[in-house]
């Protein structure tokens, strides 16, 4: 046990980049999915039993190659990273069965291995990401992620699928650049990458707002919202989600913006905010700002889309900014809820991008006018896409509800009453364009074009419907989402000046 | 079995049987009869787990059931008071009833999707228990949001342009307004109070000032938008292009009362009648409900259609209820209380009038009703016996919640709250008393219609459903021994 149990959190990483290496040596689509098959379920138990030991003991700080922080790389595994961990390894694990048959569909024969190999070492970028104490290092997984996400986003049989990944490329590279501007100032002024040793180096004398720190923290704040979307930083997300293959949207969706989610709260809360009172700046403002921003203008945007992928895709800008709202917000009811939604929503939304991409393997296609009365063709899959859609509004009884109940306490506890109303507004708007699908879906007869599609097989079917039936778990036992959020916000808000 | 089940295993059984009928309708679905039996089971157990409750009730038990906390503030809870216990037994007894007629209605217009018709049906009385017997806000408001999603299906039923157009303002309408202004009342209650859990007295009094208060009522008030007070009441006539069934029990039983069930419980427990009383909130919600009361009374004497003139009717006898809220004395809300089931006995039997008409004589509007009294004898003797309760003459149930009502607006001197009562009964019976007088006075047209005047009543259940409920409605005047015991109770006294 002795070579397991002390190297948890090496293996998380190891382990993808490993199999993708394999994967790449065995060149065949069924073993390349076996293998991807095999790590997806294997990083769960791995994320879950550091999150149990951190609940249990405190965080875990993990020397590579045993050279101590902060000359070393330090992996650093806290209740937030845990728990951002847990939620990236068990989405890749649930949605996995999936992959075959839709990317069997959608990619071409000879690209299948490759395609399984860029996405373990997108896994290992993103569990990386997550995992390390080291902003370099951060930054180097941050680049394997992306471009590996490149490749998986051009693979997509559609065309446009390259002119999307290259789209993305670009913005990508500039996020990126920005990012590392930001971590070269924080290492011009503290002469460290470790980042509890920046935190430590920064240390209170920094507290009247010097230039270069306030300068690293745009630099970084820029540069992780282009990669999480932050509206209207948002503008590769829509075609890259909506080009790439299926299971890709899927997979990105529901990890890739929330990993730099986590990127950013942890600049904030566990650097910058040990450091400056950075809630009085003015970068918080304007994540506020922008936040309700995407909250609108995303939502209504995402009115007028008749490709069901790009209306989810916008969507996700909205949703996202619940979340970074949170983040803005910078209270305890307030960041448990952003942090609460990153979990809820990538639930959520991976349902919603999974039933999207069954319906595409029947039909052929994911364009409103296409897809009249396909919820009696396909009831399984439109019933879980209906749950999905109750999520994004809100609705008690959905996780999404929970969501929105903390954040608006969080705003109520700022004394916004303004807030309150927006937040709540704009699941209004929700409501619109998921009941624009909905009432096609069900109420309209059945077209030709879709006279014989009916419910995926099983392997697709059963990630679908363990989804959806999460979001409606979670809203009501929030034990494992709120809960740990709670404990999360907490330990971020106390190491706050 | 069911003297040994405990109070606690009553209430689950009355939340949880409607549900297990929703889940076991579908496995029925190829045998409409046995699908039906399901139906008319669940409604049968449902009605005597209910009325097995009242007893305890009655002798002061208030059964509980925590089910789970989600999180802090947000309890899954059930605890049935005597205001719950009235409004439950309403619901669940005319269930039986309105699924006699349902099976009727359906089969003889021949209506598609029954299946999804009797699952929707289950899931919709199911979540109204849920919302009589909700121990705090956020329980009532699961069921109400799972009341409104519950019945659109229902009210989209006929699945042609206008049945989704009217879908659709139907759900903007009332999800809009429960996220938009009720959702932020309950949060707003749960940082100030720090609680959500009825509790007689009201969790608010003391706890704010005028102002805040203000703010809150006018949000709930128009937040809970099943009450239609005025302007936010389209969706009611719109919800009327549902099958008459629906139209009944639901939009003018289920769903409604339970918009003013939640406003009599949010005044009651939430607030505080005295404490209402005492920040001086009465004026403005009177004028409020005042105005709904007279607008939608003669809106309706314009309607032609005979369903619409009944479901703007309802806008205006719901906000009888908000009346006897707004007057804030006891003896008002007592009235309230015991409108809520004198107006659901005859509406419903005005419905099911209406309804049996639509199946037997194929006619809607009101000018086409020439005669049909001669025909349908029972039909229009039951809807006579309704509009006599709308308008409050004895001996209906309707009289006695009227009059309750009037007489707190006298003790408090809200001559206002006078006026509008005496104004709208006018009104009421000018837009009731013409149908009768047509029905039964005028000789039908002979139009060579194929439906002459020998063909007679709708089919036996329907005509049974309404004849049952019309003696209801009177029956509730001779013996108001249960609405009036629970709803003096319900003030906690």
């Amino acid at each position: 046990m002795n070579a397991v149990w002390p190297h948890l959190p090496a293996w998380q990483v190891v382990i993808p980049l490993l199999g993708a290496a394999l994967v790449a040596f065995l060149r065949h689509s069924g073993a390349a999915f076996a293998v991807a098959l095999a790590v997806s379920w294997l990083m769960p138990l791995i994320a879950g039993a550091m999150l149990w030991q951190v609940l249990a003991t405190g965080p875990i700080s993990y020397h590579l190659g045993s050279w101590p922080p902060p000359w070393g790389i330090e992996y650093r595994v806290d209740v937030l990273s845990g728990f951002v961990l847990v939620l990236v390894s068990a989405v890749g694990a649930v949605v996995m069965p999936f992959a075959r048959r839709s990317v069997a569909f959608e990619v071409e024969d000879g690209q299948q291995a490759w395609f399984y190999c860029m996405y373990l070492l997108c896994l290992t970028g993103l569990l990386g990401i997550v995992i390390t104490g080291d902003a370099f290092n951060a930054f180097v997984f941050l680049e394997v992620s992306s471009l590996s996400t490149y490749v998986l986003v051009a693979l997509g049989r559609d065309r446009r699928a390259l002119l999307a990944a290259f789209q993305y490329l670009i913005l990508g590279t500039i996020g990126a650049t920005f990012y590392i501007i930001g971590v070269g100032l924080l290492y011009l002024l503290t002469g460290s990458l470790n980042m509890v040793d920046i935190a430590a180096r920064l240390g209170p004398e920094w507290a009247d707002h010097s230039r270069a720190i306030v300068a690293a923290l745009a630099f970084i704040t820029v540069g992780v919202s282009l990669k999480l979307a932050l509206f209207p930083l948002h503008a590769w997300l829509p075609n890259a989600y909506a080009y790439a293959p299926s299971w890709v949207t899927v997979f990105l969706s529901a990890t890739a913006t929330k990993v730099a989610i986590y990127l950013l709260v942890r600049y904030y809360f566990s650097i910058f905010g040990v450091a400056i009172e950075f809630r009085d700046l003015p970068e918080t403002e304007i994540i506020l700002v922008l936040s309700v921003a995407a909250m609108f203008v995303a939502s209504l945007i995402a009115v007028f889309q008749t490709d069901l992928k790009r209306m989810l895709a916008y969507s996700s800008v909205a949703q996202i900014g619940y979340i970074t709202l949170g983040i803005g917000l910078a209270n305890q009811a307030g960041l448990t809820g952003g942090l609460v939604h990153i979990v809820n929503h990538a639930l959520m939304k991976a349902a919603l991008f999974l039933a999207v991409g069954a319906i595409f393997f029947r039909v052929r296609s994911v364009r409103l006018p296409d897809l009249a009365g396909i919820g009696r063709r396909m009831p399984v899959t439109m019933t879980a896409f209906t749950i999905g859609c109750l999520g994004l509004v809100g609705t008690p009884g959905t996780s999404g509800f929970i969501s929105k109940w903390y954040l608006a306490l969080g705003a109520f506890d700022k004394g916004w009453w303004v807030l309150v109303f927006l937040i709540v507004g704009s699941s209004l708007i929700a409501l619109v364009y998921v009941g624009r699908v909905l009432e096609v879906v069900w109420l309209r007869e059945p077209s030709a074009a879709i006279a014989d599609a009916s419910d995926p097989p099983l392997s697709m079917l059963l990630p679908l419907v363990v989804l959806a039936a999460a979001t409606i778990y979670f809203g009501f036992d929030t034990g494992w989402t709120a809960g740990i959020a709670d404990i999360a916000a907490r330990d971020l808000l106390g190491g706050l000046r | 079995m069911m003297a040994s089940l405990s109070t606690e295993g009553l209430v689950a059984a009355a939340v949880l049987t409607p549900f297990v009928g929703a889940l076991l309708i579908p496995l029925f679905r190829s045998s409409p009869n046995l699908r039906e039996t399901v139906t008319l089971v669940t409604a049968g157990t449902l009605c005597l787990v209910t009325f097995s409750l009242l007893g305890p009730v009655l002798d002061g038990a208030r059964p509980e059931l925590q089910i789970l906390r989600i999180v802090p503030g947000l309890d899954l809870a059930f605890k049935v008071e005597p205001l719950g216990m009235l409004f439950a037994l309403v619901a669940a007894s005319l269930w039986v009833v309105n699924s006699i007629y349902s099976i009727g209605y359906m089969r003889a217009n021949d209506e598609p999707r029954q299946t999804t018709f009797y699952v929707c049906f289950a899931i919709a009385l199911g979540s109204t228990i849920g919302i009589a017997f909700a121990r705090n806000l956020f329980t009532l408001f699961l069921c109400y949001e799972a009341l409104t999603l519950s019945t659109y299906p229902l009210v989209t039923h006929k699945r042609n342009e206008e049945a989704v157009r009217a879908g659709r303002l139907y759900l903007l309408l009332l999800i809009g307004t429960s996220l938009l202004l009720l959702l932020p009342a309950i949060i707003a209650t749960w940082a100030i109070a720090g609680t959500l859990d009825f509790t007689p007295g009201g969790i608010l009094a003391g706890k704010a000032g005028a102002p805040v208060i203000a703010v809150l009522l006018v949000l709930y008030v128009f937040g809970i938008g099943k009450a239609a007070v005025m302007p936010l009441h389209f969706w009611l006539p719109a919800a009327m292009v549902a099958p008459t069934p629906v139209s009944a029990l639901l939009h003018a039983v289920a769903v409604v009362k339970a918009g003013v069930f939640t406003v009599v419980k949010v005044a009651v427990f939430v607030f505080g009648v005295d404490n209402l009383a005492a920040l001086g909130q009465s004026a403005w919600l009177t004028a409020v409900a005042g105005t709904t009361v007279i607008v939608a009374s003669i809106v309706a004497l314009r309607q032609d259609n005979l369903k619409r003139r009944l479901a703007y009717s309802t806008v205006s006898q719901l906000s009888y209820v908000v009346l006897g809220v707004a007057i804030l004395a006891p003896i008002s809300l007592t009235g309230a209380a015991m409108h809520i089931a004198a107006h659901a006995f005859s509406k419903i039997t005005l419905f099911f009038a209406a309804g049996s008409i639509y199946t037997a004589a194929h006619l809607s509007e009101v000018s086409q009703l020439d005669g049909i009294g001669r025909r349908m004898p029972w039909t229009m003797a039951a809807f006579t016996i309704g509009a006599l309760g709308m308008i409050g003459i004895p001996p209906t149930a309707g009289f006695l919640g009227k009059w309750f009502i009037l007489t707190g607006a006298m003790q408090t001197a809200n001559w206002l709250a006078v006026s509008v009562i005496v104004a709208s009964t006018l009104l009421n019976a000018g837009y009731f008393l013409p149908i009768v007088f047509r029905a039964f006075f005028r000789e039908s047209p002979d139009d060579g219609h194929g439906h002459g005047p020998k063909s007679g009543e709708a089919p036996w259940p329907m005509v049974l459903a309404l004849t049952a409920t019309a003696a209801g409605s009177m029956f509730l005047f001779f013996f108001p021994g249960i609405p009036y015991a629970l709803a003096t109770l319900m003030m906690g006294r």
